[in-house]
């Protein structure tokens, strides 16, 4: 029993992380309809930013982190600015395969600095975040992961509801075209949504490398996991993304702790076919009415 | 009597639709490839030792495999990440039913092919329920699905032993060393390339064209649109199966390693390079890639060898991820097209010189 709960516990936690990744994905989406085949890597890439911040260049927790967000947010602004900006109105697939083509690219540069080896951040996160129930232990770093997703669940779900930058971006999602002829600033839109998801990215994967340690072919390989998350959650929904993500962190976990641990990487992957089969459009998507 | 030797007309003066359909729009284009076809099977086999003889096959494998991925994402227009493990797929439905079944190669390769189309429809059905970017997604799936599969299903595979394959033989002919491999697949290359130009040409070519370009006219016009792109897939993922199992009888021994996503991020990288919706263009663009990681591997080496940058410890994969990740990225910005357009680019400046406007 006290497994059961330890490991539902753990599920919950590892899923709430899966579905923070993932809400940065679902904001590039929902701006822009791409789908970003490089989000892992900008999530390892903030993760590294810290590090480096961090044990290298010796600065305070709370700097090195306002710092990797500014960082990240500059980089999603670059990126956007240098690859995606020259492809407004070109078809979309060129923008997929062009993403494909980043995630390779960040992923060797990064091999290329830091290598492929496992870096650990010092341990910095206060102990009293620890939470105790019963058997249950709950370590601080998912306490911290609980935290920064509801509260970016939140702030998103505002963002997008009632601010005017937040439904530019989601008409501009809808309809390219008629947003642009209806004055919608499409290049500020783009930015700011690439801008903004590598900002959450980068803050994924710092939480995620507290956790598991940092290693680029692992973060950039959760970016993936991310597909799973939000074809079930529905791929434009952020609240779906957060409860596809928290599905599949139990679902993994589970299959880790009771049948084996290699089938755990590739049932999320199973789930993905069979969603797409019976229930396309995930638990919280927008159902499109077109049968093409 | 002479016919007449039809040359580049200075326009566009096609008036019937059968001008549009043509392969070869002038007796030039016909004779050089008559040419190139004869050179490319008596002269080139005997330039040079057993090292050019592997890469010239590699080139060949992956021009089949490439030219298959470019009728799925040049001419269809879905995008699929898979390629690579549907590759592996062919692979070891060759390397079975040689090892298990003791079928003769003749038999294991087109079996390969077939049996990678099945797979390859299974993961193509979601496109069944939507359109545009799930079949991507489907594929992401698939690779992982089968990469864990040729690893875990050992009773099959051999898990990370790998299988070794026997010698191939056609007609009682050792089809043993690079030299007669090279015949082999040029051969299939030459006969693949064939039917993709015809295929294109047909009725299910135009449909798959015109699935690319607007999907909604499409239904419209009363193509089935899910049967024809299945078909698309299915075909797509022949010509892979084909390849692999190419690739597994002229490895002679394979494991699951090579078949990564990577591998499909390089075909991708193969047909953007090349040329998307160009056959001639996925045979450039396989050519690319062969020399360019070929290249990247004399470099590193010659780096490593002379000790100029002793600091780095210079190893070939993250080198290689950025290289294809810059030439997809430069080529989508840049040229879209590709190395055929490029290459049209060049002749047309020719044909117009010196009143090029």
């Amino acid at each position: 029993m006290d497994f059961f709960l330890q490991l539902l516990v753990n599920g919950i936690c590892i899923g709430l992380l899966y579905g923070i990744s993932a809400m940065g994905f679902v904001m590039i989406f929902k701006a822009s309809s791409v789908i970003n085949f490089a989000h892992g890597e900008l999530l390892a890439i903030g993760a590294f930013f810290f590090l480096t911040l961090v044990t290298w260049a010796e600065l305070p927790v709370y700097a090195a982190f306002l710092l990797t967000l500014v960082g990240s947010f500059a980089l999603g602004f670059i990126v956007e600015r240098l690859f995606l900006r020259p492809l407004i109105g070109e078809p979309l697939i060129e923008v997929i395969m062009l993403t494909v083509g980043l995630a390779s690219m960040f992923k060797g540069i990064m091999l290329f600095i830091w290598g492929g080896n496992l870096h650990t951040f010092p341990d910095f996160l206060p102990e009293s975040l620890t939470f105790q129930w019963g058997a249950i232990n709950v370590p601080p770093v998912y306490v911290a992961a609980l935290i920064i997703g509801f509260l970016f669940l939140t702030l998103f779900g505002l963002f997008f509801k009632y601010s005017s930058q937040g439904i530019f971006m989601r008409s501009v999602a809808d309809n390219q075209s008629a947003a642009l002829s209806l004055g919608v600033h499409v290049k500020r839109v783009f930015a700011l949504s690439w801008g903004i998801a590598a900002l959450v990215a980068a803050m994924s994967g710092i939480v995620l490398g507290i956790m598991n340690g940092i290693n680029v072919h692992e973060l950039s390989s959760i970016g993936l996991k991310v597909f799973p998350v939000v074809i079930l959650g529905g791929l434009d929904s952020i609240g779906g993304a957060v409860i596809g993500g928290i599905l599949i962190g139990l679902l993994e976990t589970f299959t880790g702790g009771y049948l084996s641990t290699s089938l755990k990487d590739v049932l999320p992957y199973i789930v993905l076919v069979v969603i797409l089969l019976v229930k396309p459009y995930g638990l919280f998507g927008l159902v499109e009415i077109e049968r093409v | 009597m002479i016919k007449k030797p039809r040359l580049h007309p200075c326009g566009n003066f096609k008036e019937r639709y059968e001008d549009e359909l043509q392969v070869f729009s002038t007796d030039f284009g016909k004779l050089w490839s008559i040419i190139g076809i004869f050179l490319l099977f008596t002269l080139v086999p005997y330039m040079g030792g057993s090292y050019f003889l592997y890469i010239m096959n590699m080139m060949g494998i992956a021009a089949i495999a490439a030219v298959g991925l470019n009728i799925l994402v040049g001419y269809t227009g879905q995008i699929s990440l898979g390629h690579g493990a549907f590759l592996g797929v062919g692979a070891y439905a060759a390397a079975i039913f040689a090892t298990r079944f003791g079928a003769p190669f003749w038999i294991a390769i087109p079996a390969a092919g077939l049996i990678t189309a099945f797979v390859g429809l299974i993961f193509g059905l979601p496109s069944l329920r939507l359109k545009g970017l799930y079949l991507t997604i489907s594929t992401l799936a698939g690779q992982f699905i089968i990469e864990y599969l040729l690893v875990h299903w050992e009773d099959m595979t051999r898990g990370t032993m790998g299988i070794t394959l026997p010698a191939a033989s056609i007609l009682g002919i050792n089809l043993a060393g690079d030299r007669s491999f090279f015949f082999v697949i040029y051969m299939s290359l030459a006969g693949l390339v064939w039917v993709a130009i015809n295929l294109i040409r047909t009725k299910y070519g135009r449909a798959f064209i015109a699935i690319r370009d607007n999907d909604r006219a499409a239904a419209g016009m009363g193509i089935p649109i899910f049967r024809y792109k299945l078909l698309s897939f299915a075909i797509s993922s022949c010509y892979a199966g084909l390849a692999g199992g190419l690739w597994a009888y002229y490895m002679i021994s394979i494991t699951s390693e090579p078949f990564n996503l990577l591998l499909s991020v390089e075909y991708i990288a193969m047909i953007i390079i090349g040329g998307l919706g160009s056959i001639a263009g996925s045979i450039y663009g396989a050519v690319f890639i062969t020399l360019l990681n070929e290249g990247l591997r004399w470099g590193t080496d010659f780096l490593m060898n002379t000790s100029l940058f002793p600091e780095f410890g210079l190893t070939i994969a993250p080198i290689r991820e950025f290289v294809f990740g810059l030439a997809i990225v430069l080529f989508i910005l840049f040229e879209p097209k590709g190395l055929a357009e490029v290459w049209r680019i060049i002749r047309s400046s020719f044909k117009l010189w010196p009143f090029s406007y």
